[in-house]
């Protein structure tokens, strides 16, 4: 009916019924105003992995941040302004060269939110779940991180309450690199664990 | 836990590629909030999803199956209002596979186990919604860190009855989970103290 081309995509089944149970939840008053827009806002901005790069960061300049950081790591993390859902009982797991660590949540997708931010497909997939635990040398080496037989790999499944942060190792010839310039090369991989910097 | 392909990694992806998804997403807030649902009661009005729908459906379809199931168990709307404004088919999630529980036990506020402890982890199937991985089940492991109480969900998940246990964290080595284990790999599950049993 429009002109200039513009139709509008038909809804998508799945599109139809999102919007049905907003209308409806609306109605009853249950929708705040601005609600939808206030959560997309905050997980499309406000977190992500560059709060963890800045964890990450820290931790490699300062060894007493680093030691509070694998005491408590909600306390230190809290100390950079981070916390919240998905984030009240963080626990960081240090790598190092005969240590290998990773994460995975094989009953869901539980991830560490303040942090990383939302989790990337790939993470709440079957695959990932079920292959994380079964055989994480292979998969890891797959997903471009092979490891040396003699590194010993720890996979931490966020079975309960605490969610997981990976400190990677430092890259050599990082000396005369500041702390913002040190979190511009952490990725949200290698704090998973499936990549090394 | 065999035979699923390869991961579909990607290096970086946005958080919602497509507005429904957001709005989904925020959706369940509204009505987690609502009928002040439980962590386990969320998780369960997921995994009470048919499996076929399930397995066909992507990440944020489920968080919009659950709101919708948990909107509907609490009054907030009707399953026929939701078809009606959809215009279509709006399939919720099945019934909760446990009755509430009524008479949680008393909280066990101390740690059975310390750091080195060897456990067992129980044998068991439970009806309703669990925390205890089936890959571990009936497999012993060391205890590596106690954490603090946190609520059952087992019981959270079916009312509003609570219990408060420790977790712990517990390693297993690969070779005692798979017969094809691979060498020099531990993994680590978190585990409800009355999941587990001295070994």
């Amino acid at each position: 009916m429009s002109e200039g081309g513009h139709h509008p995509a038909p809804l998508s089944p799945v599109e139809r019924r999102v919007a049905a149970l907003e209308a409806l939840l609306t109605e009853r008053g249950l929708v705040p105003a601005g609600f939808i827009e206030e959560i997309t806002r905050r997980y499309e901005s406000e977190i992500g992995p560059l709060n963890g790069a800045k964890v990450v960061a820290r931790a490699w300049v300062d060894p007493g941040y680093k030691e509070r950081l694998l005491t408590d790591g909600t306390a230190a993390i809290a100390e950079l302004g981070f916390g919240g859902p998905e984030g009240d009982h963080m626990v960081v797991v240090e790598n190092t060269p005969a240590v290998h660590n990773v994460i995975v949540c094989t009953l869901c997708s539980c991830y560490p939110w303040p942090v990383l931010g939302l989790p990337p497909s790939w993470y709440k997939d079957p695959p990932y779940r079920a292959r994380m635990v079964r055989e994480p040398r292979s998969l890891l080496a797959e997903m471009g991180c092979p490891l040396p037989g003699d590194v010993e790999i720890r996979v931490w499944d966020s079975s309960a309450e605490v969610r997981y942060l990976v400190l990677p190792q430092r890259p050599p010839g990082t000396g005369g690199m500041t702390e913002a310039e040190l979190a511009g090369l952490v990725t949200r991989d290698s704090m998973i664990g499936v990549a090394r910097l | 836990m065999q035979g699923f392909g390869a991961v579909a990694h990607s290096p970086a992806e946005s958080a919602f590629p497509d507005r429904w998804q957001a709005t989904a997403r925020a959706l369940m807030e509204v009505v987690a909030g609502a009928v002040e649902a439980s962590g386990g009661e969320f998780r369960h009005s997921i995994e009470r999803m048919d499996p076929g729908h399930y397995l066909t459906s992507s990440y944020y379809e489920h968080w919009l199956t659950g709101a919708a199931t948990l909107a509907v168990e609490h009054g907030l709307v009707t399953h026929a209002e939701l078809e009606a404004r959809a215009g279509g088919r709006f399939p919720l999630s099945g019934p909760a596979l446990a009755p509430p529980v009524a008479d949680a036990g008393p909280d066990a506020g101390e740690p059975r186990f310390g750091v080195g402890d060897r456990v067992r982890v129980r044998d068991w199937h439970p009806p309703g919604h669990t925390r205890c991985p089936g890959y571990v089940r009936g497999k012993a492991g060391t205890v590596v860190r106690v954490d603090g109480t946190h609520s059952v969900p087992d019981i959270e998940a079916h009312g509003t009855a609570r219990r408060y246990e420790p977790t712990y964290s517990v390693r297993f080595d690969a070779a005692g989970l798979w017969h094809d284990g691979q060498r020099g790999v531990t993994v680590h599950v978190d585990l409800w103290d009355s999941y587990l049993e001295p070994a």
